[in-house]
């Protein structure tokens, strides 16, 4: 019993995660109907500068718990940015472009961004400080389940609930899930495209920077090509969910991250990331619209 | 006024009950349908009533909920196509054109009217590389047929022009070639004079009629152009929330209190 | 008043991204010794960079948009001086000519080193028109092309590791199989919209490597299988030298073959299909396409180059893992045709000889290699999506004269 429920935390630990970087995807999908292949990289991004930072800090003689924060509005800010330049560079030029466009662009980007953080660091992997504290009060449980884990599970939760309250009660949720719905139409009714498009990447990637802070203290090592199977699995969790849904992009994670982990708990650990990618070709294959989305009937 | 023509033989297309659902909303009501061999027939009826949803079930684009579809190509057996695949359906004889236009914008008119052919002719991989005499007879062929049926219409002086740059009317009536290029017995034309200015609805008119009498095919057409529609269809069907409400002839139909009442209305005053 | 406009835009752009890249670029942490490294210069190269680039940045945009009205008023597309020049025909037979006679010199002239560099050239010039019959023709992106040529690669090893089965027969076998994996992949995912179909084929590219890796007892896990024959001329063993000019010649062959075919098809009734294909899947389908078909007639087709391509790079290298079969290098065959010129088979040769020999005679450069090729895709995306390489498509000309057609350029 202990041993499934460990894998059912880990599980959804993992799924927190991917449902994080899922909501990139998905809120981008959803505005644009382009896979910002991009995205993973802005989590790996994320995951450096709060390496970067907090190793900085922790040598200047900071400790515990600032540390962490720091780090991580940091990353969060600086994957912001490097979000809404992405877009700006990458993507803006390409709204009137065929579809593929866009998402050759992306696909150039990723491989730009992956390059650029090995050339300027390092190909090595590097070790990540446990940032998390481990609680004292959580001791009983931690065979089951760790404070890391505990951490990004309810981080997660807040985070989700946050998003909803934004997205369905502020100016700008509602702007974008207009632009969602019908872009020219929210612009004949003034909402400023350029704003709502620019605000869906930042907030995406912020998450994103939050899903690998969170990841990179639990796993305890990063490396550039992090971003590449992450970027994949987060793709798969907001499909299976149905892309475009926020919802769905969060069970989508859950379930992908319950399937890997009794997955790889219970037949076998080799092919982790085979099970993600073979998950992804048969839900796009068999039920492309997602757990929760719906069927589109093709307009003539 | 319409035109007379020998109507003496069956019917080509018989719709049955055809019923198509779209969640909860029901778009197409058990509406039954046909179309006569030479006959020109009219689906009328305000947006929304479900007309070009007929339109893709009888194509095959969507599968219909319940009902089922009939063709009996002239001379040939009558056949159940409900839910066929799209180009088996074209293949069987039934084409059509699009309320927004879906032309290849980025191949010439003489293209486009050459995959209109594609169905027709058989070259395969082999026969592609290899290129032999019968290959080469046949691509001789396509592009001889293709440039008549052009003529047809009238997009001669276009042949070698890219479609996105042909104006407006041309797009439609080098639609209505690339139809007719895959030797249809019935053409299904869907809003042939949407965006046309008087003098090309008046061209249109006469092509419709003409394609008719050449071609010995059967057409059936949604069209808001009342004027158009009256002076070209030999029936008329009109169409209301996915129920079909009235049929008849075009004088028949003109004196209908329900299709007035529901649909013509003042418009039908010109 | 517009240039004071621009110039501060340009220093915002610059402090923008000296911001963004500070982190990266100036800090770097050495987590084993506790070093911190400060590169304060990498700032001022990014703040200089970025200061220029947003002018050629600006000045390429704009370009672009009056471009883009140009093409509105019906110009022809703007063409390379060089291209300008290959338009008489004269010129392009005697092009041909010295290429054709320089190609057969070559592995006299050079040494083995040179003519392998080449041979592998001319195999991605093989591997870029394979994938360009799905990416260019059909209009279908295929992130996994690597797979297929994996499949090329592993079945000739395979198949001579436990069966001794020679260079010349696993040939057809290798590119047979790739075509039919193409065809098992093509089977479910014909359905879907071209942005999704990009995924599957990624996930199916991943898939198969990820196999490789882990099933030791088929092949060999991550350590691969070495040792694998070069092939053999009539039964006389080779040495180092003239392998290398076999090889050499053989891919020129298929190379020629792959032009040969590809140009056919493209002026084909089937061709034809892909490209309308491309323009309108529902319309394409309305007037008589069988889509299934088509679509997996150019997988087939498309992954047959990899399989054929495949088993020559297991016979040329004599060892193979799956290490040489990840999605960079997917991604790398599709730059060639992006960066080539999509669509055209000019382009894409233009483009492996741009992609393949540039970084391996700029060694000092071979590092940037891949951040190179992603600027570059993103770049050409956006100012020059039809390629360096712009021959507008053949298009059927009818020329009036008693309805003999008449195929010409445009």
């Amino acid at each position: 019993m202990d041993y499934f429920l460990e894998i059912f935390w880990g599980g959804l630990t993992r799924g927190s995660i991917y449902a994080l970087i899922a909501l990139g995807y998905t809120m981008v999908y959803g505005i644009l109907e382009l896979i910002n292949f991009a995205h993973g990289e802005i989590y790996m991004i994320g995951a450096f500068t709060a390496l970067i930072v907090s190793t900085a800090l922790a040598m200047a003689g900071m400790k515990g718990l600032t540390v962490f924060i720091l780090a991580s509005v940091l990353a969060v800010i600086y994957a912001s940015a490097y979000g809404f330049t992405v877009e700006k560079i990458a993507y803006k030029p390409l709204r009137q472009a065929p579809r593929l466009s866009p998402l050759i662009s992306a696909i150039g980007m990723s491989i730009f961004l992956q390059n650029y953080v090995l050339l300027a660091q390092t190909s090595d992997f590097l070790p990540f400080p446990g940032l998390i504290p481990e609680f004292t009060f959580m001791q009983p449980y931690a065979h089951i389940i760790g404070s890391t884990e505990m951490v990004i599970i309810s981080t997660t939760a807040l985070i989700m609930l946050l998003l909803t309250v934004f997205i369905k009660f502020t100016r700008m949720g509602k702007a974008m899930r207009a632009t969602a719905q019908d872009r020219n139409m929210a612009m004949l009714v003034g909402i400023d495209i350029n704003k709502v498009i620019s605000s869906t990447f930042i907030l995406g990637s912020a998450l994103a920077a939050v899903g690998g802070v969170l990841i990179a203290s639990h796993i305890g090592r990063i490396n550039f090509y992090i971003g590449f199977i992450a970027g994949i699995k987060a793709f798969t969790a907001a499909v299976l969910g149905g892309i475009g849904s926020i919802p769905g992009a969060v069970l989508g994670g859950l379930v992908l991250g319950w399937t890997e982990s009794f997955a790889t708990g219970y037949v076998s650990s080799d092919y982790e990331d085979v099970f993600a990618f073979a998950f992804l070709v048969l839900i796009l294959i068999f039920r492309p619209s997602g757990l929760v989305g719906r069927k589109t009937i093709q307009k003539v | 006024m319409p035109q007379t023509f020998p109507q003496n033989k069956g019917s080509v297309l018989d719709i049955v009950n055809l019923t198509m659902n779209f969640g909860g909303l029901r778009a197409i009501d058990a509406v039954n349908l046909h179309v006569k061999q030479w006959e020109i027939v009219a689906l009328i009826g305000p947006n929304g009533a479900g007309k070009t949803t007929i339109f893709n079930c009888i194509t095959g684009l969507y599968k219909p909920t319940a009902g089922d579809i009939f063709i009996q190509p002239p001379g040939r057996k009558r056949k159940r196509v409900t839910g066929m695949k799209i180009h088996k359906i074209t293949k069987r004889g039934m084409a059509r054109t699009f309320q927004n236009i879906r032309i290849f914008s980025n191949m010439t008119a003489l293209e486009n009217v050459m995959i209109g052919r594609h169905c027709r002719t058989k070259a395969g991989v082999w026969e592609a590389v290899l290129k032999n005499k019968r290959t080469r007879k046949e691509e001789k062929d396509i592009v001889s047929q293709s440039y008549n049926i052009l003529a047809k219409v009238g997009l001669t002086q276009a042949v070698n022009e890219l479609a996105k740059n042909l104006p407006y009317g041309a797009q439609r009536r080098l639609e209505i070639a690339r139809a007719m290029a895959t030797e249809p017995f019935l053409l299904l034309l869907d809003e042939p004079a949407a965006g046309m200015n008087p003098y090309e609805t008046k061209e249109l008119d006469e092509l419709i009629l003409r394609i008719r009498e050449e071609e010995r095919i059967s057409i059936l057409m949604i069209e808001h152009d009342m004027k158009l529609v009256m002076s070209v269809s030999d029936r008329i069907y009109v169409m209301d929330y996915g129920e079909k409400i009235a049929e008849g002839s075009p004088s028949e139909i003109r004196e209908n209190h329900v299709v007035i009442k529901a649909y013509l209305g003042e418009e039908f005053d010109a | 008043m517009r240039k004071i406009k621009e110039l501060r835009q340009s220093l915002l752009i610059s402090v923008w991204f000296m911001f963004l890249t500070f982190p990266i670029m100036v800090i770097r942490v050495n987590t084993i010794d506790n070093i911190i490294e400060w590169r304060w210069m990498n700032m001022i190269y990014v703040g200089l960079g970025s200061f220029v680039f947003s002018f050629i940045w600006r000045y390429l945009l704009s370009k672009k948009q009056s471009g883009a009205k140009l093409l509105k008023a019906d110009k022809p597309a703007y063409l390379l001086p060089m291209q300008r020049i290959f338009a008489n025909p004269w010129m392009q037979m005697s092009a041909l000519f010295f290429i054709a006679v320089f190609a057969v010199i070559f592995p006299f002239v050079f040494s083995s080193y040179q003519i392998n560099i080449m041979t592998t050239a001319l195999m991605y010039v093989v591997l870029g028109l394979g994938l360009n019959i799905v990416v260019g023709q059909a209009g279908l992106l295929n992130l996994g092309y690597a797979a297929f040529y994996a499949v090329g690669a592993y079945s000739y090893a395979l198949l001579n590791y436990h069966f001794g089965i020679g260079f010349w027969t696993a040939l057809p076998i290798g590119a047979a199989l790739a075509a039919l994996f193409g065809i098992i992949l093509g089977l479910p995912v014909l359905r879907l919209r071209g942005d999704y179909l990009a995924i599957v084929t990624l996930g199916f590219g991943e898939i198969v490597r990820l196999v490789l890796e882990n099933w030791n007892e088929f092949s060999f896990g991550p350590s691969g299988i070495s040792n694998i024959p070069r092939p053999g001329f009539f039964g006389i063993e080779l040495n180092f030298e003239q392998v290398s000019a076999y090889l050499y010649f053989l891919v020129i062959g298929i190379c020629l073959l792959a032009i040969f075919v590809i140009r056919r098809l493209q002026n084909s009734r089937i061709g034809r299909a892909w490209i309308a294909m491309r323009e309108d899947e529902v319309a394409c389908q309305s007037m008589g396409i069988d889509m299934t078909r088509a679509k997996l007639t150019a997988l087939a087709l498309s992954s047959m180059w990899a399989g054929l391509v495949g088993v020559i790079f297991a016979a040329k290298t004599t060892f193979i893992n799956p290490a040489s079969f990840t999605f960079l290098e997917s991604a790398m065959i599709l730059s060639i045709i992006v960066i080539g010129g999509m669509g055209t088979i000019l382009g894409v040769i233009v483009g492996a000889f741009l992609l393949i020999l540039l970084p391996e005679y700029l060694r000092a450069l071979s590092d940037y290699r891949m951040l190179a090729f992603g600027a570059a895709i993103v770049l050409m995306m956006i100012f020059r999506p039809q390629g360096i390489v712009t021959v507008s498509r053949r298009t059927y000309q009818f020329s009036d004269e008693n309805h003999a057609p008449d195929i010409s350029t445009k």
